[in-house]
């Protein structure tokens, strides 16, 4: 690992302060970072920890019904407090499908949002990446691609973003705060990471010293506590990055769906909220014929990056069962186990 | 630039001081202090054999840097047995062969003793064996692990992270 300076900041300005330079990062959790550092694939010269910065690690409820999630708050925390499940069990249910315990325990929601790729091109640094070394080529094009991108890609880069936690997040319509060097300002999960085009190194909105404070859920978000889940299929029953995932949420009245959320995971350089899909649904009966025709819509623009087409089908499928379970109910306790979506749940059929 | 920073390890308060701000969690126990029950397996998260309790709550010491814990309270498998008695947990991986090799057994012990501290598993071997999944054993003693850990946690409540193992 590269030598560093670190710098332990007592208040945000100050973090934002020391941070600004070239090369400085800032330390939360340090599960994605230290493994990157180790690797030598991240080479920062400076670490600002922001671990004893005060006022990051609360869960707060606002009065409007919204939750203020800082920063700092553990991933396990979050996932097991239990007034937070039950307003966004799809969120508690995505926290607890990533990582292992020991890493939920260490890993905080902001650097959730902010984990990079698991591209295995990106950790090898014997290999050409254009994220690592903008203009380098990408040398997981025509290489090893089962897991790579279906949407959003382009001939620069067609890594995947590995996080669970936020695809429930811009389904449910959250907002990043973030505090830099001109103030405060929020942005709209779905808005903070950037597809790669032609500047795959870019990853976020996010600006040189710019610091995530909060990640708000608005209270409407709590309508549908009573239809929600996060379904993730992956190589393992558990400890193990997607495949292609979904979260899917439900609105019911008078016995038709009056709004619909549903986002994948798994399948770009973002969380993917499929938007004409919840339009599609909103309004009808929940039921296979209508599920599968919001999932056609929601991959329509999917493109294989590599060998990588039949996570088109496997996202249809994943979409249509996510939605098939979320219009079943929340189930009482989250996660419901066994976690493999190919384990018999009782009520659901195992083929769609 | 040196830091110096404060650890109570195993309950015992040390000053250490670091030369290099590199030196992660599971090196200072290993290479510094001596402690080197606890295992370096992959050192990049994946394996578990590092885990140790920090503030009563288990982690992968590898991916943890020493001088971001200053003033923390950690535990590791030297810590575990009072006096010449074991702690339930490793008596249990006695009892239901919850290892071959055992390199990983340190690592597979402190996280059970996380888990059962969580109150998240309960009697369900189903949420044992998620809730040990980022603990991986080359052996194949998952059987035993899984029932070595249903019968401590009979004999070990819940527990709030302040208190001790």
């Amino acid at each position: 690992m590269k030598p560093f300076d670190y710098n332990r900041a007592s208040t945000v300005d100050e973090a934002i302060a020391t941070a600004s330079g070239a090369g400085s990062v800032y330390l939360a959790g340090g599960t994605n970072l230290l493994d990157l550092m180790k690797g030598g694939i991240s080479r920062p010269s400076r670490l600002v920890d922001i671990t004893r910065l005060p006022g990051l690690d609360a869960i707060e409820w606002l009065p409007d019904g919204a939750v203020r999630i800082g920063a700092l708050v553990r991933n396990s925390d979050l996932a097991h407090d239990a007034n937070f499940v039950s307003r966004f069990p799809a969120v508690a249910e995505a926290l607890l499908s990533g990582a292992s315990a020991q890493l939920r325990n260490a890993a905080t929601a902001a650097g959730n949002l902010l984990q990079r790729t698991r591209c295995q091109y990106f950790y090898d640094t014997a290999s050409a990446c254009n994220k690592r070394t903008p203009g380098a080529g990408c040398n997981a094009m025509g290489g090893f691609t089962r897991t790579h991108a279906i949407l959003g890609w382009s001939a620069h880069c067609i890594a995947t973003h590995p996080s669970d936690f936020c695809v429930p997040l811009v389904a449910l319509d959250a907002v990043v705060e973030i505090e830099g060097k001109n103030g405060r300002r929020e942005v709209a999960l779905e808005a903070f990471h950037l597809l790669p085009g032609e500047t795959p190194e870019r990853e976020t909105i996010l600006e040189p010293g710019d610091l995530v404070i909060a990640v708000r859920l608005p209270g409407s978000a709590a309508g549908f506590a009573g239809h929600a889940r996060y379904l993730k299929v992956r190589d393992r029953t558990s400890y193990a990055f997607a495949i292609v995932s979904a979260a899917a949420a439900l609105r019911f009245e008078n016995g038709a769906i009056a709004e619909a959320r549903l986002a994948f995971g798994g399948v770009a350089l973002k969380p993917w909220r499929a938007r004409e899909a919840e339009s599609l649904l909103a309004g009808a009966a929940a039921g296979p014929d209508v599920f599968a025709k919001a999932a056609a819509i929601a991959l329509t623009d999917a493109k294989p990056s590599g060998d990588n087409a039949y996570k088109i089908e496997l996202a249809r499928r994943v979409a249509v069962r996510a939605l098939r379970l979320a219009a079943a109910g929340t189930p009482e306790r989250v996660p419901a186990l066994p976690a493999s979506p190919f384990a018999a749940i009782p009520g659901v059929s195992a083929h769609v | 630039m040196g830091f110096d920073i404060t650890l109570t390890i195993n309950g015992e308060r040390r000053v250490i001081p670091l030369e290099d701000a590199r030196v992660s969690l599971l090196d200072l126990l290993r290479e510094r202090l001596g402690l080197t029950g606890t295992k370096k397996g992959c050192d990049r998260g994946q394996c578990g054999a590092c885990t140790v309790l920090v503030g009563g709550r288990r982690i992968n010491s590898c991916l943890t840097l020493a001088v971001s814990l200053d003033g923390a309270d950690v535990t590791t498998i030297e810590g575990i047995a009072r006096g010449g008695v074991l702690h339930p947990v490793q008596a249990a991986f006695i009892e239901h062969d919850g290892f071959q090799c055992g390199f990983c057994t340190p690592g597979q012990i402190m996280s059970a003793i996380g888990l059962i501290r969580e109150g998240q598993a309960g009697d369900d071997p189903e949420r044992i064996r998620e809730g040990m999944s980022g603990n991986l054993c080359r052996c194949g003693a998952y059987l035993g692990i899984t029932e070595a850990i249903l019968e401590a946690q009979t004999k070990m409540p819940p527990q709030n992270a302040g208190e001790p193992v």
